[in-house]
This record gives C-alpha cells, sequence and structure tokens, in this order.
C-alpha cells in the first residue's frame, strides 16, 4: 500500500503541482528562503512577496526573513498580494486521492495570498493528510467555517480550443511543502 | 422545420471549427471520463446523488425554508422568488444601494437564463463575465454553446480577432499569449468592481452555505475582493446536508471535464471578512422559475436530479454533429432540451426536441440518472398534443423532416469527416441511425418486398407453427433477412406463416410524439399475428432501444 503522501504526491504532480516534504520547522524555512531568492522576490512590482503566519512561524520573529529578503511582507493587503509574485500560506488538510489542500480561508489573506500572487506556496504538516474528502469533512464543517477553500494544483483552462493552458485567474504554480515535524492542526 | 432552424443546423454542421473539435473533445472525454471514475463503482455513486437530489426535488419548499433559515442566521440576505423578473430587479435595487458601477461575475447559468446581464447594462451597470469562456462570448456578442465549455464552437483565431478589438491592439493567436492578456484584463476588473455575481454547484440548507466549483480561480476572486457578493441560485441546486455535498463534488468534475477535482472548491457560509476588514454584504437570491411546476410534475420531476455536468452533450452523436448554438441561447444539448421547455416555454422546445434520435447514450452517463430520452419522447407527445394537428401527419411530417435532417448530417460528416475516419465514427453514423427504426435508416428500398418474396417459399409442412413478425425494414430493405429467418425456423422443424395484414411496429408514430397512433400500430399487429394458431411470434426487427 502507498503512504497517503506517496498517494497525494502522484495526484497533486498529476494536475502540475510541485511537491516537497521536509522533516524539520528548520528545514522547511531554509526551503523557503531559497525558494524566494531563487525567484529573484526584491522589492519592485510583481516581484514582492506576502506570508500569511501560520504554526510555521510560531515564536519566531518575522523580521529575521524580512531583513533578507527585501520585498518580503507579512502584512498581506489586497495591494501587497497584488504586487506579488509569491504568495505564502499555510492549509490545514490534504486529500490524499484527489491531491488537494484545504484550509478555513475565512481570514480573507489566505484568499489573497494564494489567489492573486503568480506562485503559490503553501506549507502543509504530513500528519494533516487524509485519504479522501468524506474524511476531511469530518474535520472541517461549514458551521466553523465561513470559507471553506479547497485547492487543486494551479489555475487552469481549456476555453480555447479546448488546450489545456494553466495560470489564469489564479496562481500558474502551486508549490507544496510537507512538513512532517509540524503535527496535526 | 422553420428555416431559420434548418439554417442553424446547416450552419453548424458545415462549421468544421465547430464538429473539429466537438469530434476531438467527445473522443478525448470517453477515454478521461472512464479513467477518472477508475476504482469508483459509479452506479453505487449515481444511486446516492438520485436519492439525494430526488429528495430535494421532492421537497423544495422545505429546503428552501431550512436554507434561508440557517443562512440568515448566518447573517446572509436570502431572497426567494418565483418570478424571474423579481430576481433582475433584485440584484438591481442592491447594486443601487450600494453604489455599485461595475460587477464581475463567475459562470451562473441561472442568471443566463434570465437575461440578467442585459438587465443590468440596461440600468447602467458595467458587467464583466470573467469566466474565459464566458468573457469571449461576452465580448463576441454570442452565447455560450456548451455548459461547461461556452466557446468550444470558437477558434484561436476567432477569440484573438475578439481580444484584439476589446483592447485596441493587434494580438497573435497564440493561445498561452492570449490567456495571459485575458488574465491581466480581467485582475483590472476584479480589483475595481463593487460587486461580485456567482452561480452555485450546490446549497446545503441545514448550514445555508453555497459551494462553487472552477478551474480558472475567478470564483475565488468574485467572492473575496468586492465588497457585496450576490449568489443567483436555482432551488434545485439545494440538497438537506453538508455530508449530500459529497457524492456530487465526487461524480461533477469527473463527468465535467474528467477531472478527479476541479482546481478550486469553494464552500461559502454566511459573509467573511472584506479584505478592509468589513464583513461582505452576502445576498443568496433562491429563483424557482418554474422549478416547483417541474418537481410536481411525475414525467419530469426527475430533471432537477440534474447536476449539470453535461455529461450528456459530451457523449451525444447528434450535439458532436451540431453543437450547442442550435440549441437556443441558454441551456443545451438534450438535458437542454428538457430546461428549455420548461424555464422558458414548452414551444421554444418544439424544434430542437426533433434532434433526440433515442440512442440512449446520455442515460447510460448521466450521473443524476436522468432519463433525457424518455423526458423528450413527453415533451413530443406533449407538444402534437398542444398543437391539435392530425397525429398522423404529425408523424410523417416530422419523419420526412428529420430524414432530410440526417442526410444533410451525413453530408457533412463525409465532407469533415478527417478527424472521425479514425475512430470509425463514419462507421458508427449509419449504426445508429438504423438503431432508430426502419423509417429513418437509409438503406435502399429492395425490388422486391419479403411478402412477394415469401409467397414463393417452398416450406416442409409441419403441425407445430410460428408467425414471422418482419417489420418494414425486413420486409421493403432487407428481405434476404427474412428468407434466412424462414430457412433457420424450418430447420427446426417449424413452419412459418407470414400475416399479411402485419403493419409498422409504430416507432416512427412514437418517436415523433404520436402516440396514439403508434397504439394503432400496436393494435393491428396483435391482431394480425395471433389470427391463426401458432405456436411463438418471431421477430427479427432490431429493437430502437429495450422498454
Amino acid at each position: 500500500m502507498p503512504s497517503l503522501y506517496d498517494t497525494f504526491k502522484l495526484r497533486a504532480e498529476a494536475v502540475s503541482a510541485e511537491v516537497h516534504r521536509v522533516e524539520t520547522r528548520e528545514k522547511a524555512l531554509e526551503f523557503i528562503l531559497d525558494f524566494l531568492r531563487t525567484e529573484n522576490v526584491a522589492d519592485a512590482r510583481q516581484s514582492r512577496a506576502v506570508w500569511v503566519k501560520g504554526s510555521l512561524l510560531d515564536g519566531i520573529d518575522g523580521a529575521r526573513f524580512t531583513e533578507r529578503i527585501p520585498g518580503l511582507t507579512f502584512d498581506v493587503t489586497v495591494d501587497a498580494a497584488e504586487a506579488s509574485k509569491v504568495g505564502i500560506s499555510q492549509m490545514e488538510w490534504a486529500i490524499a486521492n484527489t491531491g488537494t489542500l484545504v484550509t478555513d480561508a475565512a481570514p480573507v489573506e489566505r484568499r489573497l495570498a494564494s489567489a492573486l500572487p503568480a506562485i503559490h506556496v503553501a506549507v502543509v504538516p504530513t500528519d494533516a493528510l487524509e485519504p479522501d474528502m468524506a474524511a476531511v469533512f469530518t474535520r472541517i464543517h461549514p458551521r466553523q467555517s465561513g470559507y471553506i477553500s479547497m485547492i487543486t494544483g494551479p489555475s487552469r483552462t481549456a476555453d480555447i480550443e479546448r488546450v489545456l493552458t494553466i495560470g489564469v485567474h489564479g496562481p500558474s504554480r502551486l508549490v507544496i511543502v510537507f512538513v512532517d515535524e509540524l503535527g496535526r492542526n | 422545420m422553420s428555416t431559420a432552424f434548418k439554417e442553424s443546423i446547416h450552419t453548424a454542421v458545415n462549421n468544421a471549427n465547430l464538429t473539429g473539435a466537438l469530434g476531438r473533445f467527445s473522443e478525448a472525454y470517453r477515454t478521461g471520463r472512464a479513467k477518472a471514475y477508475e476504482g469508483i463503482d459509479f452506479e453505487e455513486l449515481r444511486g446516492r446523488i438520485a436519492e439525494v437530489k430526488g429528495y430535494a426535488a421532492a421537497h423544495l419548499d422545505e429546503l428552501a425554508t431550512i436554507f434561508t433559515r440557517s443562512a440568515e442566521a448566518r447573517g446572509a440576505k436570502v431572497f426567494r422568488t418565483k418570478d424571474p423578473k423579481a430576481v433582475n430587479r433584485y440584484v438591481e435595487t442592491v447594486a443601487r444601494e450600494n453604489g455599485v458601477k461595475s460587477v464581475v461575475k463567475s459562470k451562473s447559468m441561472a442568471s443566463e437564463e434570465i437575461h440578467l446581464n442585459a438587465h443590468l447594462e440596461k440600468a447602467g451597470l458595467k458587467v464583466s463575465e470573467t469566466d474565459l469562456g464566458e468573457w469571449i462570448v461576452q465580448l463576441a456578442g454570442e452565447h455560450p454553446s456548451h455548459m461547461v465549455m461556452p466557446a468550444i464552437h470558437m477558434t484561436k483565431e476567432q477569440v484573438a480577432d475578439v481580444f484584439s478589438k476589446e483592447v485596441n491592439e493587434r494580438l497573435a493567436a497564440d493561445i498561452p499569449a492570449l490567456v495571459k492578456r485575458a488574465r491581466a484584463e480581467l485582475r483590472t476588473k476584479f480589483l475595481d468592481a463593487e460587486m461580485g455575481i456567482s452561480g452555485a454547484n450546490i446549497a446545503v440548507a441545514e448550514t445555508g452555505s453555497i459551494v462553487i466549483i472552477t478551474n480558472e480561480g475567478n470564483a475565488r476572486l468574485v467572492t473575496s475582493l468586492p465588497k457585496t457578493h450576490v449568489v443567483i441560485v436555482g432551488v434545485e441546486k439545494l440538497v438537506a446536508h453538508f455530508e449530500d455535498a459529497l457524492p456530487i463534488l465526487t461524480a461533477l468534475p469527473r463527468s465535467a471535464t474528467a477531472q478527479l477535482l476541479t482546481s478550486y472548491v469553494s464552500i461559502i457560509t454566511g459573509p467573511s471578512p472584506n479584505p478592509d476588514g468589513s464583513l461582505k454584504n452576502l445576498h443568496i437570491v433562491l429563483m424557482d422559475n418554474h422549478r416547483t411546476d417541474m418537481s410536481n410534475d411525475p414525467a419530469f420531476k426527475e430533471a432537477l436530479q440534474c447536476i449539470r455536468c453535461a455529461s450528456c452533450l459530451n457523449v451525444c452523436p447528434v450535439f458532436r454533429l451540431v453543437g450547442g448554438h442550435v440549441f437556443g441561447k441558454t441551456y443545451t444539448g438534450g438535458i437542454g432540451t428538457i430546461l428549455t421547455a420548461w424555464f422558458d416555454e414548452l414551444k421554444k422546445s418544439e424544434e430542437i426536441q426533433g434532434l433526440c434520435i433515442q440512442c440512449g447514450n446520455c442515460v447510460d452517463v448521466c450521473p443524476g440518472k436522468v432519463p433525457i430520452p424518455d423526458m423528450i419522447l413527453e415533451l413530443r407527445r406533449r407538444l402534437a398534443k398542444e398543437q391539435g394537428t392530425s397525429l398522423k401527419e404529425k408523424a410523417a411530417f416530422t419523419i420526412v423532416n428529420n430524414r432530410r435532417l440526417f442526410h444533410t448530417m451525413l453530408r457533412a460528416a463525409s465532407t469533415v469527416q478527417k478527424p472521425f475516419a479514425k475512430d470509425g465514427f463514419i462507421r458508427h453514423l449509419p449504426m445508429f441511425l438504423s438503431d432508430l427504426c426502419e423509417f429513418r435508416s437509409l438503406p435502399a428500398v429492395a425490388e422486391v418486398p419479403f411478402r412477394d418474396k415469401f409467397l414463393k417459399i417452398e416450406q416442409p409442412r409441419s403441425q407445430r407453427k410460428v408467425a414471422f413478425y418482419a417489420g418494414c425494414l425486413i420486409d421493403f430493405a432487407y428481405p434476404e433477412t427474412g428468407e434466412a429467418v424462414v430457412k433457420v425456423l424450418n430447420k427446426a422443424g417449424l413452419e412459418v406463416i407470414f400475416p399479411e395484414e402485419q403493419t409498422c411496429c409504430g416507432a416512427p408514430a412514437r418517436f415523433s410524439g404520436a402516440y396514439e397512433t403508434a397504439a394503432g400500430n400496436a393494435t393491428s399487429n396483435i391482431d394480425a399475428l395471433l389470427k391463426d394458431d401458432v405456436e411463438y411470434v418471431v421477430s427479427a426487427v432490431p429493437p430502437a432501444r429495450s422498454r
């Protein structure tokens, strides 16, 4: 039997998501910093980055990153997200058999960071993997969240001549980072 | 058949772009869909959907009341109405009260059904569709030709022309570049709009939630950026419980586009915060527009189990040739014919119902278990009744017309056969025609009919006798089949009797809605076949559809 992670990776990559896995929080932070550098995030329009704080950043001083990456902000507004190339947010659950991420998106900055920039980096606790949607439905319910968001791969369309084109209104890249050390929500 | 309708069919079947795109898609769809359903018991799944949606259809008023209570408890405003005009007025009022100048829309079939855009534009509002395909047809001044793929009838060159006009700049017919440009153009509209209008794929009564699925991500922006969000949803989208959304979310993407899940699913319950910290001004319009009438009609209530995946279009051999525009402005294909008859008016379905050839492909794939061909026959019956023309005449009329239509299709299919030649579509076309019934198939009429040939067959006498029903097909087109049947039966020690008074099986009349004529045919045949003392009645006519 393949693990939930293996199934997730297979399904998510089949819909053009990029899937990574690290053991510790420290390694996840390093991965993100490297990623922002590789993508040339800088203090210029369309080159910035927004980061919605999640448990990965608990007890960590954000200045440690904003000092090293000019153009990165934790203050996620429409303007900041619209001027950003990269949006980083944490997702609480993942569905293995469809390669889907699920979050309580009632806090609007979670939607802005995952909808407006060209690249969305999603941080997910590895333990948050569930086999299917039915299992996730037992963990999140409209009673607890006014806006549940599910994301499966980057934004796509086939509206012109049935040719699959990635990146319409949402991100053209979805980079998923599973973190073993983050534990269950 | 009106000249305009005939012309629209002619234009469609001679549009190589359209037939090419639809042909390529329907082939890819078959394999893609099968793969998407791997490991899933489709019969069990659609049984659950039919149960959930069937329950909702039988309790529309109750669920709408529960939905209203739940959604209002969470802070949404709910407006219920039977009148489509009242929906338009309500949305206009909400726009005025909130100083709205521009509106962004994600897909809502319900709003297209009531021509909301035209109404709002007349009131001075700027309305932009944001689903790429919907935006393309909006800019082109056209209507969607497919429920899931609105612009499938257009080429990239045509799209480039339409976009070029919009942005006042000559754009190349390069799909990724066109998509990128559309993103940039529409992004500004998202950021400027004061109101977002969306549809909903599911409305959950117990929680007051609406569920929206998209691939492009436009619905997330429509529901997040503008301060006012208006949802327009037909009451048939209601389900009782949150868990009831599961089978629909499992089937809809698989059946619609052969995806395991669309890129985005949003489940919205009450107002969430706007980017400036205020709460969303959330309005939900529960629109009836004859859905309750439909639920009260035993012959049509199951149509409310439709989840709008459009798989019935994707497997329809006629849709594949004529595309969506022939069907009218909003709903297309077999299910579209039914919805148009109810949401618009019965008369509007008069011409398009004749396109259904009763092949039953849609029945095999429908995730809502909607008996589309049966409902179309019922439409025919009601239309025939309503028009009060002589039924016999009516039946003859329809056959001639349809036969001409199928000739046109055949001719067109042979001129654009390149995309189809490989997959054997040409080979299949006469087959589905002959599936239908003898009158509409296209074999040459035999020189000597079976009834004459039979008289010359010398049979060994036997005590055991059977009556042979030939049907028009064997009698007039394939008499050699009849001769072979007699030979086989003789070998089995049976003597064959051919009752001369036997007549047409009644299928042409039945398929044309002339049920009484069909019943007359049946009575004549039963009388003729049972006149002699026979052990069995044998027929070799392939039944059109087993019922």
